[in-house]
């Protein structure tokens, strides 16, 4: 089950470019939220600040407030705890090329010391059930590599690995980016099925996927967060002018 | 209307300009480029040229492994391929021995046997060691020490073999000697391995230390270097799924580097076994073969540059350059295969590269 998070001031820097400034949101548990905004405005910034991930940066600096769920992720827990908790899937696909498809699935729970086989097994399978790719590799599991499949299909493999170590929000930075019509539809209509036991947030240059799987969206620009609101009031009576330019095709 | 053309026209550049660059002009530079020619034969002689130049390599190859066939023949026709492995009675003293220049018996025996043994322990060794230290070069040196240190680890490859032979002399030996061999003999005598019966400090055990040291920066620096080529989504990727830096370095870095790494172990040991000042300052220099690592013995190399010189016959030249011709195959063999795979990685499957 997903929880909600909310965010407090947070502000970002890389060395001293301040890419995030005072954002303030709530992303509610079991929804899709997305993001939009013009490119380099800040949002994979915005949710990497969501697993600790901007901070593995050298220059990567973070101030403010996360907390999910109940847990106040820069204050009471190690970055290692939150990434177990907070799966990501990234722009470009990225699985392991040196292990077979069974194994990046598992390869989180494998870190983490699982060794359960038989449960194990069921998890993989259900994991690539949910990202919409078992049938395509039921039968070469443990023969084929992460490396060896199509660039749609790795992508739903990168999300089957995030599913597996069953998180509790999902974070995906464009993950149709690089796909074609046929892969992206299908991680859209994964991302519908899974937002009743996830809670997904979703950086997208696509303003129909947004207002497809999203509840709610958020506009970013130059660092900070315009508007935050239902998918319908952005997408149809914006209350800030920005944001009605930018979903009118005006600039960005 | 001809007068008209005789006027000096260009010093009036303003009304005569339209005219000037509506007519099919050829310019200066284009002239000049149309009078080059096509450039054919000099392509074609540049490229029998550099065609010449990377046969030699094949011809340089070919040369020397000719000479070594033919200069080993009477070693290779009188004692085959038992030349690896036959030992040697003396019909008088009993002895048995494996080489023998006074009764012009020859086996190669304790010669490759010491290549091993030395490689091996300079591999056990080095190979940890340089691991750890791509890995902290990589990935947890400051940025600030980074280029220095690994600067000096590749000065380290670029020192003569004669000055670790030197510095192993005056400064390893006497170490092994009185502090570690001792220490080894007591904990681990009982497996036979470290016997209390060679007090010089020389023998197998100091030529592999040495040897060890002496690789270390080769498989090192290209440890790092197929290390760097993995792509940074691998990091993030597995850090993102809950790893410590430990695990990161090992599931996303390691693991997909270690085709490159184990290459640059085969590198690595290709220079050990062809390694022959150092080791031959240090090895001991005798045709033996045993049982301890702190016995004295001999190596491939050690035994054709200490004895060439001053061969007695020509079935004791024709011995050493059999083993000499056993070390070329060995050498370029390993080196092969420790090229190919650090190309394989280095160069990037389509997978990595993404
Ligand atoms: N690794 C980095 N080092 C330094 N600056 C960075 C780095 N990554 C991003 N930035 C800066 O931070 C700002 C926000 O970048 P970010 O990647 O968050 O944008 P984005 O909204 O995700 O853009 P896009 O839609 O193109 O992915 C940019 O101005 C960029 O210059
Ligand atoms: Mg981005």
């Amino acid at each position: 089950m997903g929880v909600g998070i909310e965010v407090i001031n947070l502000n970002a820097w890389y060395g001293t470019n301040h890419t995030l400034q005072d954002i303030n949101l709530h992303i509610p548990a079991n929804h899709a939220t997305a993001l939009i905004g013009p490119s380099g405005c800040g949002k994979s910034t915005f949710v990497r600040c969501l697993n600790r991930m901007h901070e593995t940066n050298p220059v990567g600096r973070v101030t403010g407030t996360v907390r999910i769920g109940d847990l106040d992720i820069y204050a009471d827990a190690k970055p290692v705890q939150i990434r177990r908790r907070v799966g990501m899937v990234f722009q470009r696909p990225n699985p392991f090329p040196t292990m077979s498809i069974y194994d990046n699935v598992a390869a989180g729970l494998k870190l983490n010391g699982y060794s359960n086989r038989r449960a194990l097994d069921e998890i993989v399978e259900k994991s690539l059930r949910n990202s919409a790719l078992w049938d395509e590799v039921k039968d070469d599991l443990k023969k084929k590599s992460g490396a060896s499949l199509s660039g749609g299909q790795q992508q739903r493999l990168c999300i089957a690995r995030a599913l597996a170590v069953d998180p509790e929000v999902l974070l995906m930075d464009e993950p149709a980016s690089a796909l074609d019509p046929v892969s992206t539809s299908k991680i859209e209509d994964l991302i519908f099925q899974l937002k009743s036991q996830y809670t997904i947030v979703i950086v997208t240059h696509n303003m129909q996927q947004a207002a497809r799987v999203a509840e709610k969206t958020g506009f970013f620009l130059n660092g900070r967060m315009v508007e935050f609101d239902s998918t319908h009031k952005i997408f149809t009576n914006p209350s800030d002018k920005r944001t009605e330019d930018y979903i009118t095709g005006r600039f960005g | 209307m001809s007068q008209v053309h005789l006027q000096p026209e260009p010093s009036e550049p303003g009304g005569q300009q339209p005219t000037v660059t509506t007519a099919p002009v050829v310019s200066a530079e284009r002239r000049f480029l149309l009078s080059r020619g096509n450039s054919v034969n000099a392509d074609r002689f540049f490229s029998w040229l550099m065609l010449l130049c990377g046969l030699s390599i094949f011809v340089i190859v070919g040369l020397i492994a000719f000479e070594l066939v033919v200069r080993s023949e009477l070693s290779w026709h009188k004692f085959g391929l038992s030349f690896f492995y036959r030992s040697f009675t003396d019909p008088y003293t009993h002895v048995t021995t494996f080489w023998d220049p006074v009764n012009q018996f020859f086996g190669a025996r304790p010669f490759v046997y010491g290549t091993i043994v030395s490689s091996l322990l300079a591999l056990i060794i080095a190979v940890p060691l340089a691991i750890g230290v791509a890995v902290f070069l990589t990935e947890m040196c400051p940025r600030v020490l980074r280029s220095p240190l690994a600067f000096l680890t590749e000065l380290l490859a670029a020192i003569p073999s004669v000055i670790y032979g030197l510095w192993a002399v005056f400064v390893l030996v006497p170490i092994l000697r009185e502090q570690i061999n001792p220490f080894l003999i007591r904990m681990l005598g009982w497996t036979g391995f470290f016997a209390d019966d060679n007090p010089t400090g020389l023998g197998y055990m100091s030529a592999g230390v040495i040897l060890a040291i002496m690789i270390l920066p080769i498989i090192s620096s290209l440890t790092r270097e197929v290390m760097t080529a993995v792509p940074h989504s691998q990091r993030e990727a597995v850090l993102a799924l809950g790893a410590t830096r430990w695990e990161m370095i090992r599931m996303g870095v390691l693991r997909n580097a270690r085709i490159g790494i184990v290459g640059s172990i085969i590198l690595g040991l290709g220079r050990a076994l062809g390694e022959t000042m150092a080791v031959a300052m240090v090895i001991g220099a005798t045709p033996e073969i045993h049982r301890s690592l702190l016995a004295n013995g001999s190596s491939m190399a050690t035994v054709i540059a200490n004895e060439y010189a001053e061969a007695v016959g020509d079935m004791h030249l024709s011995a050493l350059t059999e083993i000499g011709l056993a070390l070329f195959i060995v050498t370029i063999i390993v080196n092969f295969f420790a090229q190919l795979l650090i190309w394989a990685v280095t160069r990037g499957t389509p997978a990595q590269a993404r």
